[in-house]
């Protein structure tokens, strides 16, 4: 094939395919048009706002890098006069985390940004390496999931910042909108679709309470231009699957994905603007009450993101399509025997009465959709560490519980599987009853 | 084999790829000169050879799947798309740097 010029400086040989309108471009043109519509993006969405502090959720993977690279640029070239600084989690996953963090360090400096790296032990007790030795390596990317959504949070409430950025992109959206669809969970897929979301902060002191605001700029942009986009800006960044992790790709709906890209490029954004519309004909979804309802709802972990496992922000790790099968079969069973209770817990401030009636619209459309007895969701503050938590006990303080009360038990003859059972059921339970998770 | 009958190239993995090859970023291969019917090599022949005679892991469905590359690894042929190269028809040529990206790991 002969060279094909780029489409845009007409000069260039054309090194990029666009996925999403087949364009060809050199590599200067598409660099300068993946950041300007990374800006377009944030602009149409507002946001940022002026002196704002923001952390960057930074893996040390392409997804944070490349956000961490570009906010950097946009913020000089427009002036958005941000205070751009980077947040890392360390999950306690031996060697697993030490390349990517020392990635992260050398991102600090790359980019004059300030890193703080919080570790699981630091912010649990435990690390990921002593979870997996008392639950075994199937399940854990759900303590790992809930433990770092809220470290995030915490992380961020702690250095006293209230926007955390994260590097979702579109294949990441499009994902969570196909496993919400198979799942049947349209209230959910509301959601995910959102770009902002809000989670509230960690905080024993109700008086201090404020959410944390979660966006993600990268929602439109595809993953193949991310990687395209380090590789030919030479980004330094680092790549391994989570170790606990094995991955399994056929089945998955990352599979599905990747497989309607090959056939239609476009296919990911389409499903993304999909899962947009859709989520507007929820009742009580966002759109539906101004926003306030995402005010309690937690948007990060059922989402896509810190859900999955440290290696990647929103890859289903494989079998996903399995596990959803699982899980709705699961669901009716909670349903026939009645396993879901009813937890009220008190609202919080002035804003409660509108959090609840949304919830109840929710519930409507969820019982409309879902033959599942709901329960009812009324935001309030978790009892040991005041997160803010439908449930009396928040998701993250009933793991730990669990795995608190596991750990003297290694040292009488037990034995494993008695241990696994508890804490299995416990995890089974937390699936079964949250419609919202905490 | 002689030199006549190979293409000297370079092959690059990353994104999480060199794992799979003795996590080894860069080769320099001699790549045979015709294909197993006589035809000239293409990168589905690259692939296939790197599978049969670079690849020690098992996992070779990590790479190839349905027969050419995995979805979601990206086949870059000197720094272009191999969408703008022919993909897996393209027919490889002295000095070519041929590097497979993936995309699938890591945030
Ligand atoms: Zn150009
Ligand atoms: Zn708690």
């Amino acid at each position: 094939m002969p060279p094909s010029p780029c489409a845009l400086c007409k000069v260039n040989r054309a090194l990029i395919l666009r996925p999403k309108d087949h364009s060809k471009l050199c590599k200067t043109c598409f660099i300068s048009v993946f950041e300007t519509e990374i800006h377009h993006t944030i602009t149409t969405n507002a946001l940022f706002h002026r002196g704002e502090k923001v952390a960057i959720g930074a893996s040390g993977g392409k997804d944070s890098t490349v956000l961490a690279s570009v906010l950097k640029t946009l913020n000089e070239r427009y002036d958005y006069s941000l205070d751009l600084i980077l947040l890392s989690i360390d999950e306690g996953i031996k060697g697993y985390r030490d390349d990517s963090l020392e990635t992260v360090k050398r991102n600090a400096e790359q980019y004059g940004m300030h890193l703080t790296i919080l570790g699981y032990d630091e912010l649990y007790g435990w690390t990921m390496d002593q979870v997996v030795e008392q639950v075994g390596k199937k399940g854990n990317c759900t303590y790992c999931g809930v433990f770092r959504r809220q470290a995030l949070d915490r992380g961020a409430s702690r250095l006293g910042v209230k926007h955390v950025v994260t590097g979702h992109n579109a294949d990441d959206v499009a994902e969570t909108v196909l496993m919400n669809l198979l799942r049947g969970d349209l209230p959910r897929l509301s959601r995910t679709t959102s770009i902002v979301t809000s989670t509230p902060s960690a905080s024993a002191d109700p008086a201090s309470d404020t959410n944390i605001k979660r966006s993600k700029p990268l929602k439109y942009a595809y993953e193949k231009e991310i990687v395209l986009y380090a590789h030919h800006k030479k980004l330094d960044y680092f790549s391994t699957e989570c170790i606990y992790s094995p991955e399994a790709f056929r089945g998955s709906a990352r599979a599905l994905i990747k497989n309607l890209e090959r056939v239609r490029p476009s296919a990911i954004l389409d499903v993304v603007r999909s899962g947009e519309d859709m989520a507007k004909l929820v009742p009580g979804s966002d759109e539906g009450c101004g926003g306030a309802c995402s005010k309690g709802v937690s948007a990060a972990e059922e989402e896509e993101g810190e859900g999955g496992c440290g290696s990647a922000q929103g890859r289903s790790t494989g079998g996903e399509m399995a596990s959803v099968e699982a899980q709705l079969r699961q669901n009716e069973a909670a349903v026939d025997g009645h396993l879901e209770t009813e937890i009220t817990t008190k609202t919080i401030n002035g804003s409660g009465k509108q959090q609840e009636a949304c919830a109840a619209n929710g519930k409507k459309a969820k019982k409309g959709i879902v033959p599942k007895k709901s329960s009812k969701q009324v935001m309030g503050q978790c009892k040991r560490c005041g997160y803010l938590s439908s449930q009396e006990i928040c998701k993250a303080c009933v793991l730990l519980e669990g795995l608190n009360k596991a750990r003297p038990r290694n040292h009488i003859e037990v034995g494993y599987e008695v241990q696994d059972v508890s804490l299995n059921s416990v995890r089974d339970e937390l699936d079964a009853t949250s419609i919202r998770r905490d | 084999m002689s030199n006549d009958d190979t293409i000297p190239i370079t092959i690059e993995f990353s994104g999480g790829l060199e794992i799979l090859f003795s996590n080894q970023k860069k080769y320099n291969l001699p790549l045979p000169f015709k294909d197993e019917s006589g035809e000239p090599a293409n990168v589905a022949f690259l692939v296939r050879h790197l599978c049969d005679n670079v690849m020690e892991d098992p996992r070779k469905e990590l790479f190839v799947l349905d027969g050419t590359v995995r979805p979601g690894i990206l086949v870059l042929i000197n720094e272009a798309d191999w969408e703008l190269e022919g993909e897996d028809k393209y027919e490889v040529q002295k000095g070519d740097h041929i590097m497979f990206v993936s995309t699938l790991h890591g945030g």
